[in-house]
């Protein structure tokens, strides 16, 4: 069951002019949230923004044993993610949750080959700690404009998640999208491979048919304009094969967002 | 003062209290049982059925406009066959007060959905969506209309014993006379007002946001105009009036129903807020316990228009 908590900032850290990491005194969401699932947040009380945006959760925030809340990694580009970037220490954001499908995490010897786009790195974090309690072999595969927007490195590099950067500018990492480093691998790998993928939708569709063309499979966290989170409105749909053919919508929040990718319609719309 | 009575009878439709979830708004009510207790609202109005599934409008289907959202879902549904058999027993278990919305492209479309929902077990009172923007085929075109509205409301009567209730469009002239129209034909209320057909364009790609074009405006940005469509229709008719638009809080809530609305639905707030009832019950409580009423059926339509001297407030 969903939780509703009006939540203290405990922190927000601007990353860039553009990202922040803003941490919430939402501890029994946290506690409750599996990898991947989301949280549906609204920074203010007036009718304006009116509806909540959903974010994936990033960081389960612990000290010691005890868990004391969520973080969010944002990137501003509306009217909600302006508010969460400008936060500050002790504002009230409303936030219900945890909402959704997770991701399955796999177990060894399959190796876990996460792959995020910008802003889409967000569900990678606490995938990677379920990750390492199974001792799971994890790769990040990790795309951004320029090296100025790769964030957390350190963190994943931490926790023995091997890292592989590439930039559309060159500036870190190899030249390009994400999907060129991710299909080098695939072609010189052996083992089992389970693909987590998050970021902009051509992304995805990339992701997903590389999975198809090397024999992979691909879960893909989707992010669709949403209203409610919670099934009511039928706003956030997504295409998905029919078993004999043609294709029906359903809601992304109540099915996804994570889906294996080979069940979604790529070039419906 | 402790008995407050939150019980409306809406044309034959017996409510615990006057709080609906708004069609549409509320998916078909199962998808909120895990956070609410269905039984405790008035009643839960069902997504729109029609006889067979339809699959709605490709994304984007909402956009957000000042105080407002813009919708255009072309109401994907699972059709009212699938809704008997895989929805209804589970609302019935959870003990809700079930308002069937159904939509027709045909008269007979109409008259056939009544009969079907007639014969199952668990259902209070037809909606009949006659209002939604969103589809090209039927409904609205029905409710444009005083010929269109009378026939279609005529000809569900003859063939339910169940509570039959118009929802109107605000998209006319004169939404009181569609108002009558429907009380003419026998309605035993009418709900109001459906969406506000609406645009919203992005000027860097100058293409609509939305992929229907056009979508219907609900939030609070309709609030004022859905009260006062509302206040309208009850000097009109005698009928029972459900209201809606824009209600987010207790006060807006109370605005309609002193307004004219024996009841009143709640969809957008419910997107915000899924735990928004008990919230919006408390406060309808607390207003009659500050104001003495004990029964909030004596309160719809207790506007005061008069004319008066201004009383003295000190500042």
């Amino acid at each position: 069951m969903p939780l509703d908590v009006e939540a203290r900032v405990i922190q927000n850290t601007r990353l860039s002019p553009d990202y922040n990491v803003i941490t919430l005194a939402a501890p029994e969401i946290a506690a409750a949230t599996k990898p991947g699932q989301f949280v549906m947040v609204r920074p203010g009380h007036g009718s304006d923004p009116l509806l909540r945006r959903p974010f994936s959760v990033f960081e389960i925030i612990r000290s010691g044993n005890r868990v004391e809340g969520l973080s969010l990694l944002s990137k501003r580009i509306g009217a909600t993610t302006r508010l969460l970037y400008e936060a500050v220490y002790g504002d009230v954001i409303s936030c219900l949750g945890p909402l959704g499908r997770p991701f399955e995490p796999v177990s060894s010897p399959v190796e876990a080959w996460m792959v995020a786009g910008g802003v889409g790195l967000a569900p990678f974090a606490t995938l990677t700690e379920v990750l390492q309690e199974r001792g799971t072999k994890t790769t990040l595969f990790y795309g951004a404009r320029t090296g100025a927007e790769l964030f957390y490195l350190d963190w994943f590099a931490a926790r023995d998640v091997r890292v592989v950067l590439s930039t559309e500018d060159g500036s870190t990492g190899e030249r390009g999208r994400v999907t060129g480093p991710l299909e080098q691998a695939l072609q010189g790998t052996d083992a089992e491979v389970m693909i987590y993928a998050c970021g902009p939708e051509k992304m995805l569709e990339a992701v997903s048919h590389l999975a198809g063309r090397y024999k992979t499979t691909a879960q893909v966290s989707v992010e669709r304009v949403m209203g409610c989170g919670m099934g009511g409105c039928y706003s956030c749909v997504i295409p998905v094969h029919e078993t004999g053919g043609g294709h029906h919508f359903v809601r992304s929040c109540l099915a996804g967002p994570v889906f294996t990718a080979a069940d979604l319609v790529w070039d419906h719309d | 003062m402790t008995d407050i009575d939150l019980s409306v009878d809406v044309g034959g439709l017996r409510l615990s209290n006057p709080l609906i979830a708004a069609s549409g708004c509320y998916g078909y009510g199962v998808e909120y049982a895990d956070a609410v207790d269905l039984s405790t609202l008035g009643a839960v109005a069902s997504k729109g059925l029609f006889l067979a599934p339809r699959e709605g409008h490709p994304p984007q289907r909402i956009v957000e406009t000042p105080s407002g959202m813009l919708n255009a879902i072309g109401l994907q549904g699972i059709g009212v066959h699938r809704y008997i058999a895989e929805k209804l027993p589970e609302l019935r278990r959870l003990g809700v007060t079930n308002l069937i919305n159904i939509c027709g492209s045909t008269l007979d479309e109409y008259v056939e959905l009544a009969r079907i929902l007639s014969d199952a077990e668990g259902i209070h009172a037809l909606e009949l969506n006659i209002s939604c923007p969103n589809i090209k085929e039927g409904g609205i075109t029905f409710g444009c209309s005083l010929h269109g509205t009378f026939d279609v409301v005529s000809a569900v009567k003859k063939v339910t014993h169940l509570p039959v209730i118009p929802k109107l469009t605000p998209n006319v002239t004169d939404v009181a006379s569609i108002a009558k129209a429907a009380e003419d034909a026998g309605a035993d209320a009418v709900s109001l007002v459906n969406t506000f057909l609406a645009m919203a364009i992005d000027v860097e790609t100058r293409r609509p946001k939305l992929s229907n074009i056009v979508g219907g405006l609900s939030g609070p940005a309709i609030r004022p105009i859905a009260v006062r469509m509302v206040y309208e229709c009850r000097r009109t008719v005698k009928i029972p009036i459900i209201g809606m638009g824009g209600i987010a809080s207790a006060v807006d809530a109370l605005e309609f129903i002193i307004a004219g609305a024996t009841a009143v639905q709640v969809g957008t707030a419910n997107f915000v807020d899924p735990f928004i009832w008990s919230k919006l019950t408390a406060g309808i409580e607390d207003y009659l316990q500050r104001h003495g009423v004990r029964r909030i059926a004596d309160l719809v339509g207790s506007i005061d228009t008069s004319t008066r001297e201004k009383e003295w407030v000190s500042s």
